[in-house]
């Protein structure tokens, strides 16, 4: 055998993955069970993304990878060569330019467009399953729309902590109906989520569960009306470029704690560095996003 | 007020050979509001067994109980609870309680049954067990550790809580002293004043005299042994 | 006196195969009213009681709820989410182990609010506020609130239990051995707690146990099981002090004295 299938999966499997797609995107929030294929790389690394993207992909595609914002961990390497190997699509670190992009725990700052994918790599689907752990009765839960108990999840974070401490993961209501778990990114995402113009796809490869949200769904996150939901980030600017709007990680830079923040999106961080913004680090390390872990 | 029809009673003992023990025939009585009639007769005559049958604790085999309108004999659970509550007291000679609730809320419970206010019902109660001599630093504790002669006079007190058209009083006043004995005895007598009518087992012969109007043998009413 | 019975049972049948679960079943239950239901093991009691509410479908028979909505209705013939409606407001369950009953890894709080949250409560103060309320009726101290319930005693346990299913102020609790498996006196405060609540909400209750001093303190009627049938009913106090039955005669007479 010198060549693989076009994206790896036999054309059968891809079929059966668009048809999951087809429902998830007719029932916006419903988990699809789906029969998930052995993948050439662990659970845990993206199988459920990667199969959606598998059967998602065309050969005109620009496919995009990132692992919790960066291009360029191993993780986001990896599986970008995947596809560059088994598909022969072009890949591309600029947001803009991607037609799929398949992506851990972040959604890109750039705005993304009608003619964009966005796939999810989903550990745990089932928003329900900590504190309900039978499948047979959260199943049930969801269709008879009896979704207190996740409204208990928040309250015992609000009688722990002061506060919604649940910070990803954060549960949503899809258009007024099913609560599903938008896979850990972080909850200042949260709001990119809704009214997105971009096709949003969750894949869950261990659990065998895809969901989907079409283009414009509204996408409410789950709050208490004296404790409404805020998206939060450091309160601080990026390092590198300046940038007060993006998600930020934080980097330790030196044994007596120093600390900087720079954006969690690398894309973005170099697309706002070349268009000349400047941070109050940028000067000292002007190639710190390669320095991270 | 109280209308017995020849009432029958006996006692099928499944488990020993489903003996069939006969202790009542054809007992009959009436009683009007505002009196009260003594049920006489020897050790085993069947005094209790006629007052437990009014009070719906035991089962008549056949004939008619009517209290207040209601056939005890025939009624369903809970219009003889209905009865119970509003208007059929019963002083027997056991207290039988929850554990550990206050004297005080054991003798005002058939008042807050019957929907009366809190503080009505304690006053109530407060009064009556002051009346019997309970001390009041006993009020706050369970009856369940009470000595047989205090826990009667809670059964008293409770039994006249609220003021029932009908009464069954069963020795209400064994093993009481003199002074209590003739608060019981008061008790009673404003009870018939106010117009109820009732029923009582009294061996104090000369308490019986002082509130009884009549006397009734229940040996009248035991079947003849076959 | 309700002219309208609040539950009416008709002849409600249950196998196991071809074991019968229990046969016939017929009573009505009145607002207000508190029935026991007694036998020993195996009697049909508990499967009377899943029966009953909902939890195991019987194999004949009508159970006619007094809905607050539309009169009395066949909960046997309701679609699923109608009755599960109906067992989150109207109905509550009170298990022998709290641990059934209860989520042990969510706080005391969160298990008294989740029925209230689960129809449709979305202010945090408001439900935790009730919910104190609640752990007070049930003489838990309001600092425990945040407490999970492993961190609680056996009887505490069972109280939280009784808060989370009366906060939404149901019409029938169903309770199956609520003091199985307490100490005495826990039971005794239990039993007290329970005779209260059933008074001050108007409460009806359907109690399943093998405990007689149990039903004599909190049933106003009682029914005893044998085999799956009923073999006797009647006043609480009348059962048990004049059974008629010889199995009921047997029971009775089988209580140790203490």
């Amino acid at each position: 055998m010198t060549e693989y299938n076009f994206a790896y999966l036999d054309e059968q499997t891809k079929r059966m993955i668009r048809r999951a797609i087809l429902k998830g995107l007719a029932v916006p929030g419903y988990q699809v069970p789906f029969a998930s294929r052995e993948m050439p790389m662990p659970y845990g690394w993206g199988t459920g993304g990667v199969q959606v993207s598998a059967a998602t992909l065309v050969p005109e595609d620009r496919f995009k990878v990132i692992d919790q914002g960066a291009d360029d961990t191993t993780n986001a390497v990896s599986i970008r060569k995947f596809f560059e190997r088994t598909a022969g699509v072009e890949t591309t670190e600029h947001t803009a330019e991607a037609s799929v992009i398949q992506t851990r725990h972040r959604i890109p700052e750039t705005p993304l467009s009608e003619d964009q994918i966005l796939v999810y790599q989903v550990p745990i689907p089932e928003p329900l399953r900590f504190l309900e752990p039978r499948e047979t009765e959260t199943r049930k839960m969801h269709s008879l729309e009896e979704y207190g108990l996740m409204h208990v999840k928040l309250y015992e974070d609000i009688s722990q902590h002061g506060a919604i401490a649940t910070s990803y993961a954060y549960p949503v209501k899809v258009e007024g109906r099913y609560v599903m778990d938008p896979s850990p990114i972080p909850k200042f995402d949260n709001p990119k989520l809704s009214d997105c113009p971009a096709i949003q796809l969750f894949g869950a490869g261990r659990e065998q569960r895809i969901y989907a949200l079409p283009p414009y769904t509204r996408v409410v996150s789950l709050d208490f009306e004296d404790y409404p939901f805020e998206a939060s980030k450091a309160d601080h600017a990026c390092d590198l470029c300046g940038a007060g709007d993006s998600y930020l990680d934080e980097v330790i830079t030196d044994d007596q704690g120093g600390r900087i923040f720079v954006c969690s999106d690398t894309d973005y961080c170099r697309g706002r560095r070349e268009a000349g913004h400047v941070g109050t680090q940028a000067q000292d390390a002007p190639m710190m996003t390669e320095a991270r872990a | 007020m109280i209308e017995i029809e020849t009432v029958s009673k006996q006692f099928t003992l499944h488990n020993q050979g489903g003996a069939v023990i006969p202790v009542m025939e054809g007992a009959s009585l009436s009683v009007a509001p505002g009196e009260c009639v003594a049920l006489t007769g020897s050790s085993g005559a069947g005094k209790s067994t006629l007052m437990r049958m009014i009070y719906g604790n035991y089962l008549a085999a056949s004939g008619r109980i009517m209290v207040g309108g209601v056939d005890v004999a025939r009624a369903e659970p809970r219009e003889i609870l209905a009865l119970r509550r509003e208007t059929l007291g019963y002083v027997s000679q056991f207290l039988r309680v929850v554990p550990r609730v206050p004297t005080i809320d054991v003798v005002a419970e058939p008042l807050l049954a019957l929907g009366r206010p809190r503080e009505e019902a304690m006053d109530r109660a407060r009064d009556l067990l002051a009346r019997l001599n309970i001390p009041e630093r006993l009020w706050s504790l369970s009856p369940t550790t009470f000595s047989g002669g205090e826990q009667q006079r809670v059964n008293i007190a409770r039994g006249f809580a609220h003021a029932y058209p009908a009464l069954l009083l069963d020795e209400p006043t064994a093993s009481l002293d003199a002074a209590n004995r003739e608060t019981v005895l008061c008790l009673i007598e404003e009870a018939k004043a106010r117009g109820a009518a009732i029923v009582g087992i009294f061996h104090d012969v000369e308490a019986r005299a002082r509130v009884c109007d009549r006397e009734i043998d229940v040996s009248v009413f035991t079947p003849k042994a076959a | 006196m309700s002219p309208q019975p609040l539950l009416q049972v008709r002849d409600i049948t249950r196998f196991y195969g071809t074991r019968i679960g229990c046969r016939d079943v017929s009573f009505d239950l009145y607002p207000g009213e508190v029935m026991g239901i007694v036998g020993e093991s195996g009697s049909g009691k508990s499967t009377l009681l899943g029966c009953l509410a909902g939890q195991l479908a019987p194999d004949a028979g009508e159970v006619l709820f007094d809905t607050r909505t539309d009169g009395p209705r066949d909960t046997l013939k309701m679609s699923e989410p109608e009755r599960r409606m109906l067992s989150r407001t109207d109905w509550a369950f009170v298990h022998q182990h709290a641990r059934d009953g209860l989520r042990m890894g969510v706080s005391a709080g969160g298990n008294v609010g989740e029925r209230l949250m689960a129809v449709g409560a979305r202010h945090y103060g408001d439900i935790r506020d009730q919910a104190v309320d609640w752990l007070g009726r049930v003489e838990i101290p309001a600092d425990r609130v945040d407490d999970r319930p492993t961190a609680f005693s056996g009887g505490m346990q069972q109280r939280l239990q009784i808060a989370r299913n009366l906060v939404t102020g149901p019409r029938l609790v169903f309770m199956d051995e609520p003091t199985g498996g307490l100490d005495v006196s826990v039971q005794a405060r239990l039993l007290d707690l329970l005779r209260g609540l059933v008074r001050e909400m108007g409460l009806s209750a359907i109690i399943v146990t093998h405990d007689l001093a149990v039903v004599r303190l909190l049933a106003d009627r009682l029914m005893v099981m044998k085999d799956g049938h009923v073999v006797e009913t009647g006043l609480t106090d009348q059962v048990l002090d004049d059974p008629q039955h010889g199995y009921t005669q047997l029971l009775v007479s089988s209580v140790l004295q203490v």
